[in-house]
């Protein structure tokens, strides 16, 4: 067992993990925040989605170990905070969800985008969402979503 | 599924990393982990130990000095993609690398970790080639430089010893008249491409003195398509020789079946980009385009 030290939603924890523990698994199962998805585990589908020192990275592909000392966080964080409840709420306006597997993956990682560059063209967004699969809404709902999330913060 | 069970070291210095490389013979060398995991969790990988070099401060920055751009191995995708310094001293990098998986990927992928890992259909070993970039290894005796056209050995396999770590790849920054020219072919933005083919090239007086065609995704290794490229020199990329050399990458390619497409597929979409590529790199054409 190896013992880490991280921040994860703004909380200080310190754990004991298995060194083949990924982060997303040590989140979900050790912390009980399962927002964060497991879909494919080798890095695809982006279902797990989540923000390690402020750049989103695969939850499947970083071990807990490596995050040690890291800031981590998660659709839990990001929702509890207010920072992309408008993106979450154009979400729901526009049908850019059914069963929501991979909305909390889909929200970090438009909020992402949206930092980066705040008024993305459709094009932009599609590129950023790219390594995101969603298997219900065919996506232009979502890209929906996400533009008009852009162009509400413009005006803001 | 999850990774068989493993130890994690994380040395303190990269001479520390180094020792522990040579005590654990079955171990690999953990970087930014987004080839090796996958591999991990797919259990097609089961080393006894991870040594994390991931934060090893000697194997990050880039620099240029003397005319060399110098990328050091922990150079993560996403600080390449935002380099002014690579945009403007390694183009056609600049131009490969938003192809190379997908944010979330490229905020933790690394330079190193790709060329060391090997991947055929992966970015970075074909623009090695291409640039003819010198890959700079640490190992027990000292450190030594590998040439990019003799460090790709095989299928996933390099010139880099088991005790041995790379920790920079250097390349020549851009002459008079040099071009560059990247395009790849996937199903969807950031998987591995179907075929994808990275150009580097000079052009004097309206014509080619140089070209090397890398071709990924067509082999067990990146591929340098000389017969193709050939064809070219001394000219202008007219439609006449660019024919001539699309026949010719028939001698340079004998690319694979698999579930994405077939060989006939793959060559036929490599000749697509060598019209495209070239096209693309000489400058009447941009105009003309």
């Amino acid at each position: 067992m190896i013992a880490i030290t991280l921040t994860v939603n703004g909380e200080t924890i310190a754990a004991q993990v298995e060194p083949r523990t990924h982060l997303v698994d040590f989140l979900r199962e050790q912390l009980g925040l399962t927002g964060a998805h497991l879909g494919c585990e080798h890095g695809v589908c982006g279902a797990c989605t989540i923000r390690v020192d402020g750049a989103i990275v695969r939850g499947c592909l970083v071990l807990a170990a490596q995050a040690d000392g890291s800031v981590v966080e998660t659709i839990e964080g990001l929702s509890d905070s207010g920072e992309i409840s408008d993106l979450a709420q154009a979400f729901i306006d526009r049908n850019a969800l059914q069963c929501g597997y991979c909305t909390p993956g889909m929200l970090i990682a438009a909020q992402d985008l949206l930092l980066h560059d705040p008024s993305p063209t459709r094009e932009a967004i599609r590129e950023h969402l790219s390594g995101n699969y969603c298997r219900c809404t065919g996506y232009h709902a979502i890209i929906d979503a996400v533009q008009a999330t852009a162009r509400a913060r413009e005006q803001a | 599924m999850k990774a068989p069970a493993f130890g994690y070291l994380r040395p303190a210095s990269l001479a520390e990393a180094l020792a522990l490389l040579q005590s654990h013979p079955d171990a690999k060398l953990l970087a930014g982990g987004q080839s090796l995991l996958p591999a991990l969790n797919l259990r097609l990988s089961q080393p006894s130990h991870l040594i994390d070099i991931g934060r090893l401060a000697e194997l990050c920055g880039i620099s240029v000095q003397q005319g060399r751009l110098r990328i050091a191995a922990l150079t993560r995708h996403a600080e390449l993609q935002a380099s002014p310094l690579i945009a403007q001293a390694a183009p056609l990098l600049h131009a490969a690398i938003q192809h190379v998986a997908h944010p979330a990927i490229r905020s933790r992928g690394t330079i190193g970790g790709s060329l060391a890992n090997a991947d055929p259909a992966a970015e970075l070993p074909a623009c090695a080639l291409a640039l003819q970039a010198r890959i700079d290894v640490l190992g027990p005796g000292g450190a030594r430089s590998i040439q990019a056209c003799d460090f790709f050995t095989g299928l996933f396999e390099t010139a880099l010893g088991s005790d041995e770590i790379l920790a920079a790849v250097e390349i020549d920054t851009p002459c008079e008249g040099a071009v560059f020219g990247f395009q790849e072919l996937a199903r969807r933005s950031g998987d591995y491409a179907i075929v994808g083919l990275a150009a580097a090239g000079r052009v004097e007086g309206g014509a080619l003195a140089e070209l090397r065609l890398a071709y990924f995704s067509v082999g067990a290794t990146a591929i340098l398509a000389t017969n193709a490229a050939a064809c070219l020199l001394g000219t202008a990329a007219d439609p006449a020789s660019l024919s001539r050399a699309e026949a010719a990458l028939a001698q340079d390619l004998d690319p694979p079946d698999d579930l994405q497409a077939s060989s006939a597929t793959r060559l036929h979409l490599a000749r697509v980009l060598l019209r495209r590529v070239v096209s693309s790199m000489m400058p009447q054409q941009r105009l003309a385009a």
